[in-house]
Order: structure tokens, then C-alpha cells, then sequence
């Protein structure tokens, strides 16, 4: 008997394990998965619970609902990844030994990276809504806020779904207005990035909508610290940007198991191969998801298409063949723009988002890099595809692991 | 689009960063420094020297690589690139700026 085992059960690893448990043959290979937590969170629920779009209980189940039944499931911390033993040490002892592992540790905020931050006003009047906690405490302040400076701010890079940030802007835009107190809330937004949008295209389709919400934009802001004690966040040129209310979305950092196991770079990402998805640490360790240091974005759309070829690969690498070279860096993601409207972007590693209509060519009915209410209802639609299909492992209809290009306005770069 | 740099035409785009990296060299890299309103030093030529090393080994470029390159702490990167290190580095370096997905 052959051992696969699956470290972390969120978004990727509880993909893997539904892919895998059908296609690898039961007498010959046991799948474990490993996982501390119990709940299951659908993250991109995050961003709605501080408006009270989604209620907490529409943002987590139970894990064990989603894992297959003949699937081991530990819940239990993992203490150790040992390469050179083909082990891997749990927390009380015991030791899994695996011929194949699959890492899908995820990412996870580290607010103690910037001074300040994490002090005294941590979830006062500084608060993340990357994690469930931050969310709802952040959730329970915005419905007593009497206004004031909103500062909407971004640590550094990378972080999970870079597009959350913008969203919770134009989001907090229309929570505001919809309570008859936009006037007395001033919207900043600060990033370390050279502008809210950074490619040309998108930069000119959508910088409109900034302008017409009035939300400030602070760029290339390099934070140093945060003075808890004068409200306000200072960066490496010494500028200053005062807030009444800061939502950060602090550094993002692969598990401490990367790091204690001596896999990973500076940010305790493992490095990946990005188009087979096999780590550079072992042959027979691959990693998904937003554990990875692939130059692809972190986020479940990501997650999904990898988690379909790195299955695959996975079959290739147990008969000995050669592994394809098949991930693209695709990602797919709605972008709430608020007022119930919402964007739609496709891309990949080298394919900047561009319009189009996407799935169909030319038909739609989604709009490529425009705003509109039917790509709203996609992103509302997506809680249910969530738990009842992607994690599932049941393919999405018309929608492929590489980004087409048909029905896109790509222009042919001059060589 | 083309931009005469220096004695040479280059391809750029509409930020004015290079498309091909082929096409810079130490003369291009002065010219564009020049534009920036900044002098190269030997210093500003440790940091071009490291920057092109990560884009080689395709690691992006970011504050927290420069607090443990080595070569220059945080406030010296911000002194020798004044307003917008990383986006002014990167122009001068001939690679593209750092970005989002969009």
C-alpha cells in the first residue's frame, strides 16, 4: 500500500483529495489529509461580512463534509515536514510516512511583520478582513462607525486575491452612501504598488471608477510602521497618512510548517515549478494554491485550475511519464465594484486582463473588464458553485484550466 | 512604441519601460537615470546589479528583498531613488515595474 498524503484542507487540499480518491486505484494508494482547524471557510466571503452582505454562518461549514469518506481525515497540528525521510511528524507523535505529498498550507496574514500594527487598537481601530475573525470584529465596528478617515491599505506584496482591497473600497462606498453617510466618510486608498490598478489596460478601462466614488489614492507607500498612539501609518519616505479607521491587509506568509521544516523563501512560500507544479524541494512533493511562490495570484480560481492539471500530473509522475508543462498562471475572478455591480477579469502568467465576453466568444454573457449586473449575480452565484462544485473537484462547465483567448480583444504585441 | 535613448531606439511602453530587456545596456540605463533627475553612482550600480540577479531568477522585487539583500538598507534605497524606489529602480533597470493583476 502507497501513501499520499495532503497537508492543509482548505480550498486546494480539499480539491485535491476529491480529484485524487477517484482516480487513484483504491487497493494500491491511501490518501490522508491533515488539517488543525475544523471549519471550512469560504473565503471569498470575507470581503462581504464586514457589510453585512453575508451573514457568518453563509462563510463556514464544517470540513469533514467535504472530505471523502475513504479519504483519512487527521485533524491534528502538523509539526514537521522531513524530506529526507519521506515523513511527515505530526504534534503528538505520530509519524505518516508518504510516497507522494501534496502541500496546500495556504497563506496567512502576519500583522506582526510592521510595528504597530498588531498593538494595542489591533481589532479597535485597525482591523484585517482576511481572516473570519477580523472580518466580523471589523463587521460589529463599521455598524456603530460614526465616519471619519477610512484608510483602505495594502502592506505589501504578495497577498492573497490582490484585487479584495479595491473591492472593500468600492464596497465601503456604497455601505455608506446606502446608510446616508457617505459625506461624513473620506476613502483612502494605499498601496505599495505604483497605482489601485497596475496594468495598462485595466488601468484605462477602469480608473473611472476611483474618480467617480471619490476614493483617494496614496501609491507607492512603502509602510514602516503604524503610530497607533496618532492614527497613522508611515512609510519608508517618511510620508504620512492619518486614519480614523485603517483596514490593513497585512504581510502574507506561507505556515510557520514551511518555515520550522526549512522549505521555504523569505515569506515561507515553497518554491514551485510553475507550469508542473512539482516543488523545487523534492520530486515527490508538489504544491498548490496560495502555498506556492508561483508568480500567479493567489486565489481559489487559481487554485481550481492547478488543482485540475496538478491531478493529472500526479497520475503522470506514479506511471513514470513525464510531467506537463500545462499550468498558465490562469486566473478568473469577479471584482465587486459596489452599487450591485460587478467586474469580470481572465488572465494568466503573460495575458494582461483584457475585454472580451467570457465563457461563450462573442456571446457572453459575462463582460470582460466592464461592469455589469449580471457579473454581480455571477459573483453572488459563486458562494454555491463553491461548496457544491470547486471543492467538490467537479469541473466547471466551459470554463478550462488554461485561459483561452477566444472572444478577447488581445492586441498582437509589435516583436 | 520606440523612444530614442541615448543613440540608440528602443522599444518601450507607454510608462517608458523597457519591452526587451536585450536592448539595455549601461548607456540606455545612464540616459534613463538622467530623465529620473538621478546621477549613477557606484552604489546605484550594486543596486541595478542585484535587481537584474532576481529578475533573472524570476523573484520579484519587493521592499522586504532589499531589507535582506545585502547591498543597501531601506533608507539608502529611498535616498539613491527618490519618490517611488521600486517603480524608478526597475525603469532604470530596464525590467518591468512591479504590478497587481490588474
Amino acid at each position: 500500500m502507497k501513501n499520499l498524503v495532503i497537508l492543509g484542507a482548505g480550498t486546494s487540499g480539499t480539491m485535491m483529495a476529491n480529484h485524487l480518491v477517484s482516480k487513484l486505484p483504491k487497493k494500491e494508494w491511501k490518501i490522508t489529509i491533515i488539517d488543525q482547524y475544523k471549519t471550512h471557510y469560504y473565503q471569498p466571503g470575507f470581503l462581504f461580512l464586514p457589510f453585512d452582505i453575508y451573514t457568518s454562518k453563509q462563510v463556514k461549514k464544517k470540513g469533514a463534509k467535504f472530505i471523502p469518506k475513504s479519504v483519512r481525515y487527521i485533524q491534528e497540528k502538523i509539526e514537521l515536514i522531513e524530506p529526507s525521510k519521506n515523513k511527515v511528524l505530526l504534534e503528538k507523535g505520530e509519524e505518516l510516512p508518504y510516497d507522494i505529498l501534496i502541500i496546500a498550507t495556504g497563506t496567512k496574514i502576519a500583522p506582526e511583520e510592521i510595528e504597530g500594527m498588531d498593538g494595542p487598537n489591533w481589532y479597535k481601530n485597525i482591523f484585517d478582513f482576511y481572516t473570519y475573525e477580523g472580518a466580523k470584529a471589523l463587521r460589529d465596528k463599521l455598524r456603530e462607525w460614526e465616519g471619519g478617515k477610512l484608510v483602505v491599505h495594502i502592506t505589501e506584496m504578495p497577498i492573497k486575491c490582490p484585487v479584495a482591497p479595491l473591492e472593500f473600497a468600492f464596497l465601503a462606498d456604497s455601505y455608506f452612501k446606502n446608510k446616508g453617510m457617505r459625506e461624513k466618510v473620506d476613502i483612502t486608498f494605499v498601496t505599495p504598488l505604483g497605482g489601485a490598478f497596475t496594468k495598462p489596460k485595466a488601468t484605462k478601462a477602469l480608473h473611472y471608477l476611483l474618480e467617480e466614488k471619490g476614493i483617494k489614492e496614496v501609491t507607492d507607500f512603502n509602510i514602516e510602521r503604524v503610530d497607533y498612539e496618532n492614527n497613522k501609518i508611515i512609510d519608508y519616505a517618511e510620508t504620512e497618512v492619518p486614519y480614523d479607521l485603517l483596514v490593513t491587509v497585512p504581510t502574507n506568509m506561507g505556515d510557520a510548517l514551511i518555515e520550522r521544516s526549512g522549505l521555504g523563501d523569505d515569506l515561507n512560500y515553497v518554491p514551485t515549478h510553475k507550469a508542473t507544479l512539482q516543488s523545487k524541494v523534492h520530486e515527490n512533493i508538489f504544491a498548490i494554491g496560495d502555498a506556492t511562490d508561483l508568480p500567479a495570484s493567489k486565489a481559489g480560481s487559481v487554485a481550481h485550475f492547478e488543482a485540475e492539471i496538478l491531478t493529472e500530473n500526479i497520475l503522470r509522475y506514479i506511471k513514470g511519464e513525464p510531467l506537463k508543462e500545462d499550468f498558465d498562471g490562469h486566473a478568473n475572478c469577479f471584482i465587486e465594484t459596489g452599487d450591485g455591480k460587478a467586474l469580470l477579469i481572465d488572465f494568466n502568467y503573460t495575458q494582461e486582463p483584457v475585454e472580451g465576453t467570457f465563457p461563450f466568444p462573442g456571446v457572453g454573457p459575462l463582460q470582460l473588464l466592464k461592469e455589469s449586473r449580471t457579473n454581480h449575480m455571477g459573483k453572488m452565484a459563486f458562494r454555491w458553485v463553491y461548496w457544491n462544485m470547486l471543492i467538490k473537484g467537479i469541473h466547471i462547465p466551459f470554463v478550462s484550466a488554461q485561459m483561452s483567448t477566444k472572444g478577447k480583444q488581445i492586441e498582437q504585441v509589435e516583436s | 512604441m520606440k523612444k530614442v535613448i541615448g543613440q540608440k531606439e528602443i522599444d518601450v511602453n507607454e510608462e517608458g519601460y523597457l519591452v526587451d530587456f536585450k536592448q539595455w545596456d549601461r548607456e540606455v540605463c545612464e540616459c534613463i537615470a538622467g530623465e529620473c533627475n538621478i546621477v549613477m553612482t557606484e552604489k546605484h550600480w550594486e543596486v541595478i546589479e542585484y535587481i537584474h540577479d532576481k529578475h533573472e531568477n524570476q523573484e520579484p522585487l519587493s521592499i522586504r528583498g532589499i531589507k535582506k539583500s545585502g547591498v543597501i538598507n531601506i533608507k539608502e534605497f529611498y535616498q539613491l531613488f527618490p519618490g517611488g524606489p521600486l517603480k524608478k529602480a526597475t525603469l532604470i533597470a530596464g525590467i518591468p515595474k512591479p504590478k497587481s493583476c490588474i
